[in-house]
């Protein structure tokens, strides 16, 4: 097995930016450590031949929904966060403003465009991880892709 | 550029240093919650950079580094647990000790030592070393003999060259009978800074 360090070295910044792309930037940092603390606990156990990245980004994807459910009040935070621009003429690094435009996606879309684009699971993987079918789960994926297109690409021209 | 490519770009700096500063803070609450088997940290020597690795039990490896980072990781890995990280505040101690002992100051080492990595005969090999006075030598089959087998030698030799914690268990100080200095894991020039220090 692959010690620790190098797991969190190969998958590090993968699982960041899905957690990016899921929650606030205060809370993807949470989820990012929660994430890992349980992946070093179970590490030992994990089968040998399993999809680590995919298996990270299942846990990921749990405790996200933690955080969703932590913040009850609002349990679809995404509906409430404003269309990101920036107000004081200083616009923020491209990927910011890339990554607020995908936490502004619908809830399946958002979750479909992480963990295909970002963590390059296969549609397969990314329906069983929201319990849908894979064809939604391109579906979503597609769909989001296309809404991105058009508000952050049209944002920035 | 696409959507696609930028979201699947490679990282960038801001993330990268985010996921060093999240994985110093994981190292912290592995430890806390138990989870942390193996802790190590890189430190520069004048025998050239070393990995130090504990368990919670102690010092369990020191490794010249002329061998691969990586290939070290992979055998505590494969031989202690693949729960390790890099996490500086478990090895502070041995850290400061090799610093003493490289700077004259310190003759013996009192952090613990882990032998989890040497059984059988190896591990009463290193069990006597200590035994042999900083500054002084002793001949393999004199080792041999303080670990209860005199006609033993070469097996001294073996378990000198596969010590898991060199400089803090002093194998460096073990010659050959005709005085000569033989071999050593991290390779004879060091023996030779090692011996040259401690005669110093």
């Amino acid at each position: 097995m692959k010690p620790f360090e190098q797991v969190v070295r190969d998958h590090g910044t993968v699982v960041l930016r899905v957690c990016r792309a899921l929650l606030s930037p205060a809370d993807a940092d949470d989820a990012w450590s929660e994430t890992f603390l349980s992946a070093m606990q179970a590490y030992p156990d994990l089968d040998p031949g399993a999809n680590v990245r995919a298996w990270l980004v299942t846990i990921a994807h749990r405790k996200a929904i933690d955080r969703f459910r932590a913040h009850a009040r609002a349990p679809l935070p995404v509906e409430s966060l404003p269309e990101r621009q920036s107000s004081l003429g200083n616009p923020s690094e491209p990927d910011d403003e890339l990554w607020a435009a995908v936490r502004s996606l619908p809830d399946k879309q958002r979750a479909s465009v992480a963990y295909h684009y970002l963590a390059d699971l296969p549609y397969r993987e990314v329906g069983r991880l929201l319990g849908i079918s894979e064809a939604a789960a391109r579906r979503n994926a597609a769909d989001g892709v296309a809404a991105l297109r058009k508000t952050y690409q049209g944002a920035m021209s | 550029m696409s959507i696609e490519e930028m979201l699947a770009g490679s990282a960038c700096q801001d993330e990268l240093d985010k996921v060093t500063q999240l994985q110093d803070l994981l190292a912290v609450k592995a430890e806390d919650v138990g989870a942390l088997d193996v802790a190590y940290r890189t430190v520069a020597s004048p025998v050239g950079d070393l990995l130090l690795a504990a368990t919670d039990r102690g010092v369990v490896r020191v490794a010249f580094l002329h061998d691969d980072e990586d290939a070290v990781l992979q055998g505590l890995s494969d031989q202690l647990s693949p729960r390790i990280l890099r996490a500086p505040r478990r090895l502070d101690w041995v850290a400061i000790e090799l610093d003493e002992y490289f700077a004259g100051t310190r003759h013996s080492f009192s952090t613990p030592v882990d032998l989890a990595l040497a059984r059988g005969f190896r591990r009463a090999v290193l069990d006597h070393l200590p035994e042999i006075a900083y500054g002084t030598t002793a001949s393999y089959a004199r080792v041999a003999e303080l670990a209860g087998s005199p006609k033993a030698f070469r097996a001294v030799g073996t378990a000198c060259a596969l010590n898991p914690v060199p400089i803090v268990i002093p194998c460096h100080r073990v010659v050959k009978s005709d005085g000569s200095m033989g071999l050593y894991a991290g390779g004879v020039a060091a023996k030779k800074v090692l011996l040259g220090l401690e005669a110093a």
